[in-house]
């Protein structure tokens, strides 16, 4: 349609800018609805943690700190990293954005690996709700409330860092075949968004779990 | 499609294949592969409403055994509810117009248009695999520990497609809200829009900001269904209370997600028979967003008898009585319009009138049910099953079949038959009186709904209730006939066949597939019908 014919300008909008915009806009209104789609967990978790406070203080010494702290420190780096892809994308930047997306897709990975010992640890000792339960504390029954919400959440979370690598590995392999151009670098800064909302989420994860029996 | 002399290009004839059909991403088509799916969703839960109905004929339910029965009624209450009505008006004339009436060539977003519409057929397909599979039997609210623990059906496949048709409806409104913000020409100001729009808009933020809550909560039910998780579990210390408080969380709202976009096309369709601007046009579109707000904070009156605090229950019911002030404003501006007004009763608005009537009806029983007293009594009876048909169906259904019908030339560029037209929106007006009135008699008398069997006393009011949907069902069965006739008999439509303002009139019918042939500039107000020197 329009004259100025931009090879990145979809034949809807009228100019690249409305279209920098819509595509902008729908990500945070995407953003939005994963608030609220955590926000479910997270509205039980508090729910339960107001009545079984005692349950949830000796459970979270159940779950692994140190391995919980190197995945928040390998989150947290992975955004940076995909902070400097984005400035790498708009800059047209290829062998800086190649590398920057490799290694914040690294990261998720290691963050994949180090959760599934996590897992396979519960597993091994039995603190895995419903019929594999076989965990013995003072709490008997009621434990398994906590891990339920550990597992719906680190769950739910885990397969959002899945996707995230998933989309992050596609963008790199792009980049790599030169298919990244400068004109399309809004696709990485989308893709940012979503990471560092991935990040944030563990951010209250973190904590909530994990450290609420240390204080 | 006739091949006389040449027709004009439009989005119907611009390609003939399956394929560019299954892989179009033209806002026109979507909505058209929209509404065959939700029409035969709708047949599939109308007919399981009617056998139970036939079913009810006798006190003891000498038609179907008593887990037959529930499995009918569950299927009818999911398929009509996630299949059906709630993306039955955005998602076809929504789709359709909402890009169009703003003056743009598509939605924002058309891939992500095309995908909502398969992970609706994927959630629909698991549906119907529950269904085939033998059913579920929880009703279209799966209560636990009821669905979790005890059902013996198929609870966990029904809850993943529901999950799964629930993005579809958010991938709908997320693109209506982009569009509707960056998307309008030029001249389009946001006090210019249709109140379809606005409404569409209302739609799109519960869309958006409720159906998540559902999605986790679904997933949470399914985690405890499939692995024994223990969130809603009491003998893990979970609350299945508290799954009543997440459902209702989207499930309120969802009902406004139904009835928001039918009030936004009864606003186009008194506006257009009565050749007047709509009274009150400011009070009108902001009181869709009124109803959108207020509708998060009122989901705790389903629960009045479900062990919530009193206190609690007092807010909810304030709250909810305060649903009533944007709901009064649209009826009371909607009837003010036509005063004074050239009314003509075309069959789109014999159903918008309709509409108003049995929406009024409809909204004051529910200020009944949110009082906390007479709720005590109501509570799960019949009088809450006519109560929400009555917005459900009288509301928001005949909404969509007035819509459809007022915009069908546009759509298909035919013209339908008038006659069977007035004759349906007769049939679909008596037939639903006579389903649902006496059930308000029968449920204030304290028969419960849900149940297989009821006291002889009763017997009257089920059997009304038998003759009038099948009554209700003549007249939905009709339209089918005479509306598919039209694709091959009808006239040729015109461009505006309703001499109606709006951009959608300015275009061919069919449209051309990029909608508008030139730029778009919008210089006057909606409804900018002649004034009348009074």
């Amino acid at each position: 349609m329009s004259s100025d014919a931009n090879p990145y300008l979809a034949h809807h909008f009228d100019d690249i800018v409305q279209q920098h915009e819509s595509v902008s806009l729908g990500m945070w209104i995407f953003l939005l609805t994963e608030i609220m789609f955590f926000g479910g967990i997270f509205f039980a978790y508090t729910i339960y943690r107001f009545l079984y406070p005692d349950m949830f203080h000796a459970m979270s010494h159940h779950l692994d700190v140190t391995m919980g702290t190197i995945n928040t420190g390998v989150l947290l780096t992975s955004s940076l990293t995909m902070a400097l892809a984005v400035n790498a994308a708009q800059r047209g930047m290829k062998k800086r954005l190649v590398t920057m997306l490799g290694v914040t897709c690294a990261a998720g990975v290691i963050f994949l690996v180090i959760k599934y010992f996590e897992y396979a640890h519960k597993f091994h000792v039995g603190s895995v709700p419903g019929r594999l339960w076989t965990f013995e504390t003072e709490f008997g029954n009621q434990a398994q409330l906590f891990y339920s919400l550990y597992f719906g959440a680190t769950g739910l979370h885990g397969l959002h860092v899945l996707i995230g690598v998933v989309i992050i590995g596609v963008l790199t392999i792009l980049a790599w075949k030169d298919k990244l151009p400068q004109g399309r670098a809004q696709r990485v800064e989308m893709v940012g968004l979503y990471w560092h909302f991935v990040d944030l989420v563990w951010i209250f994860v973190f904590p909530l779990f994990y450290l609420i029996g240390r204080t | 499609m006739s091949t006389q002399a040449v027709e004009p290009k439009n989005y119907l004839n611009a390609a003939h294949t399956v394929r560019s059909w299954l892989f179009t991403v033209d806002h026109k088509r979507i909505a058209i592969l929209y509404l065959v799916s939700i029409s035969f969703f709708f047949f599939l839960g109308g007919a399981a409403a009617f056998i139970f109905r036939l079913d009810l004929m006798t006190p003891q339910g000498d038609l179907l055994q008593s887990d037959t029965y529930n499995r009918l009624f569950t299927m009818h209450g999911v398929i009509m509810v996630f299949l059906f009505l709630v993306p039955s008006i955005p998602a076809t004339l929504g789709n359709f117009l909402v890009p169009i009436m703003i003056g743009a060539r598509d939605l924002a977003f058309p891939k992500i248009n095309l995908m909502s519409w398969y992970l609706y057929m994927a959630g629909g397909a698991c549906i119907l695999w529950a269904i085939v599979d033998g059913g579920v039997d929880t009703g279209w609210t799966f209560y636990t520990p009821y669905s979790t623990a005890f059902a013996k059906s198929n609870v966990a496949i029904t809850l993943v497609g529901i999950f799964i048709a629930g993005f579809s409806s958010i991938f709908t409104g997320f693109n209506f809200i982009v569009t509707i913000h960056k998307m309008r020409a030029p001249g389009m100001t946001w006090f210019r829009l249709p109140l379809f729009i606005w409404a569409h808009y209302a739609t799109s933020l519960i869309m958006v900001l409720a159906t998540p809550v559902l999605a986790v909560t679904v997933f949470l039910a399914a985690l405890e269904r499939l692995f024994g998780f223990g969130i809603f579990d009491a003998s893990k210390g979970g609350d299945p209370v508290l799954f009543q408080h997440l459902f209702w969380f989207y499930s309120h709202p969802a009902v406004y997600i139904m009835i928001l976009p039918s009030l936004g096309v009864v606003a186009e369709l008194i506006s257009a028979f009565s050749r007047k601007r709509l009274f009150g046009y400011r009070f009108v579109a902001f009181s869709s967003i009124a109803i959108a707000a207020l509708g998060f904070l009122v989901w705790g009156h389903h629960m009045f008898v479900s062990t919530q605090s009193p206190y609690l229950g007092i807010v909810f019911s304030l709250i909810s009585f305060l649903v009533a002030v944007p709901s009064a404003i649209k009826v009371f501006n909607y009837t003010a319009t036509l005063y004074k007004g050239s009314v003509s009763l075309d069959s789109p608005m014999i159903y918008a009138l309709g509409f108003i009537g049995l929406f009024v009806i409809g909204g004051l029983t529910g200020i009944f049910l949110a009082t906390l007293a007479t709720d005590v009594h109501l509570h799960d009876t019949y009088f809450v099953v006519a109560h929400f048909h009555y917005i459900m169906v009288g509301g928001a259904l005949m909404g969509y079949l007035g819509g459809l019908h007022f915009w069908w030339p546009k759509i298909t560029g035919r013209l339908y038959s008038e006659f069977w037209a007035k004759i349906s929106a007769g049939l679909v007006f008596a037939g639903f009186n006579f389903t649902f009135f006496p059930q308000f008699i029968v449920g204030y008398l304290g028969n419960p709904r849900r149940y297989h069997f009821y006291p002889p006393e009763f017997q009257i009011y089920h059997v009304m209730s038998t003759v009038g949907s099948t009554i209700l069902g003549f007249g939905y069965i009709i339209p089918v006939i005479y509306l598919l006739a039209s694709l091959k008999w009808g006239k040729k439509a015109p461009a505006n066949p309703w001499e109606a303002k709006g951009l959608e009139w300015e275009i061919p019918s069919p449209p051309p597939t990029e909608n508008f042939t030139g730029p778009v500039v919008v210089t006057e107000e909606a409804y900018a019908y002649p004034v009348r020197k009074s």
